[in-house]
């Protein structure tokens, strides 16, 4: 306090100088309060902060899993109507590998966790078999592009290995899934590149095509990047 | 601190050291570059990486080792794909045909991805084995048997994803070999839920499914069961997943896929080398 005395006393008798100093703490105040908001996983004009390092990867990993699992349970709630035998057996198996990843991370994140997200799916036609099998292909190859590209972002081994485990399992199933849409297009080129690879996606174009379907705001500005 | 000078006294000692590093304007460009970015007590220690690179004797070792161990894995897939393909009529489904020339395109595609990327690291890419696909003897209609073959690769497929799942940490490093490892293990994901679901189609194991339940071989037995030793674990780290809401122990081991050693790998793909 001696110092600000110090400062607006130097400034004393230049009304315009003082108002810039007390502008200036104002600023500094508000950056503070903002910083300070971000840190948190609360709802705010920004929308659920994800957070950041692991912890935010490990909540987009999270979001993702959210996002997949209550699709699914759409999907065995309100079956179309040709949803029987193995393909029922198979997709009733994929539902509950995303409730596993997503309680999984929920568990592994425990207070840094995002809060449950809602979900907009007002423009799939859940009765219609093609319909639900192309969003299932889309978010399908989104999720291992989502986690291809995140594995960099990392800098815990144990995560990286983790989300080693979980992203084969993706591949399992969009490479399932579209072989029911088209017989054979499990790896077709639309997935992978001339040199045998598959896509890698950075968050947030992986969360700009995810975007019509979460309702919920997503903060993805404290992510890692490159 | 002189750069030029420091320069030029290292071009006195080695008049060959932009032949080992890059060009004398592209030396000081990069410190030029390095200058705005790096505190000055930081900038011995880039000089130092950089010499570094132009005198180590070896490349960064752990890297070029998996890389390489990789790369034999991708030639085993590529030359057990394309011996099948070129049996006559062996795959006469004439669904499986494309899907089998694609998967050995892939694993074509891996081997040229590997062998290039070493070389750039400055590495040396070892040459393919001479395989033995009988497993010595233990498969011995394998490129007769349509289903021996199926097994087999549903062995290679899985025992491939578990082995780049084994060596993403020692990639960390190296953040575009890294991604790279992780863009062929989730295709190496995407041909094993193929070959398993071919096999669920054909009735080679009637509860066969593309994703791994517990350590089940799914009928193929015990010449293969070391592939699937482990995938049966449902605890991630230090969660057991079968104690969370909904999810059963079955489901907790389909949801994960495991990670094998590379010497776990190399003893399960002994077994096909000569």
């Amino acid at each position: 306090m001696k110092v600000l005395r110090k400062r607006t006393t130097l400034s004393y008798g230049s009304p315009i100088k003082r108002r810039d100093f007390l502008t200036y703490v104002a600023a500094s105040v508000s950056i503070v309060t903002v910083a300070a908001a971000c840190t948190k996983n609360d709802s705010s004009n920004n929308g659920i902060d994800l957070g950041s390092g692991d912890i935010g990867i490990l909540n987009y990993s999270y979001a993702l899993a959210q996002l997949e699992a209550a699709f699914y349970t759409q999907v065995i709630n309100t079956p179309y109507s040709s949803l029987t035998g193995d393909e029922l057996s198979f997709i009733t198996d994929i539902k509950g590998h995303e409730i596993a990843h997503r309680e999984f991370l929920k568990a592994a994140l425990s207070t840094s966790a995002i809060p449950p997200l809602e979900f907009d799916f007002t423009s799939i036609n859940f009765a219609n078999r093609s319909n639900v099998l192309n969003i299932a292909k889309t978010f399908g190859d989104t999720a291992v592009s989502a986690y291809n590209g995140a594995g960099q972002l990392l800098t815990s081994a144990d995560y990286l290995l983790i989300a080693g485990k979980i992203v084969s399992v993706e591949a399992r199933h969009v490479a399932y899934i579209r072989d029911l849409i088209s017989y054979g297009s499990f790896a077709d080129s639309t997935a992978v590149d001339s040199n045998g690879l598959d896509m890698q996606q950075k968050p947030t174009d992986v969360l700009a095509t995810l975007d019509p379907y979460i309702k919920s705001k997503l903060d993805p500005s404290h992510l890692p990047t490159l | 601190m002189n750069f030029k000078n420091i320069l030029h006294e290292i071009e006195k000692a080695d008049p060959e050291i932009y032949d080992r590093i890059d060009s004398r304007r592209k030396v000081m460009h990069r410190f030029k570059d390095l200058g705005g970015k790096l505190a000055l007590t930081a900038i011995p220690l880039a000089l130092g990486s950089m010499l570094n690179k132009a005198y180590s004797q070896t490349p960064p070792p752990a890297i070029v080792d998996i890389l390489n161990f990789a790369l034999t894995l991708e030639y085993l897939e590529s030359e057990f794909y394309s011996t099948a393909l070129g049996v006559p009529g062996f795959i006469s489904d004439p669904a499986e045909l494309p899907a089998f020339t694609l998967i050995q395109q892939h694993e074509a595609d891996h081997v040229n991805f590997l062998t290039t990327t070493i070389t750039s690291l400055g590495g040396t890419p070892v040459t393919s084995p001479e395989f033995d696909f009988t497993g010595k003897g233990t498969f011995p209609n394998v490129f007769s048997n349509y289903q021996v073959f199926l097994a087999l690769a549903q062995t290679f497929e899985d025992t491939g994803i578990r082995a780049y799942k084994g060596q993403v940490t020692g990639l960390m490093s190296n953040k575009t070999v890294l991604t790279a490892a992780l863009q062929i293990h989730s295709v190496e994901g995407r041909h094993a839920a193929h070959v398993r679901y071919i096999r669920r189609k054909t009735g080679a194991s009637t509860d066969e499914k593309p994703w791994i339940n517990g350590n089940d071989t799914n009928g193929i037995g015990k010449p293969v069961e070391s592939t699937y030793a482990g995938e049966d674990n449902v605890v991630q780290l230090g969660i057991a997943v079968p104690t969370l809401p909904g999810v059963s122990n079955g489901v907790a081991t389909e949801a994960f896929d495991e990670p094998l050693s590379m010497d776990d790998v190399n003893a399960i793909i002994s077994q096909y080398i000569v």
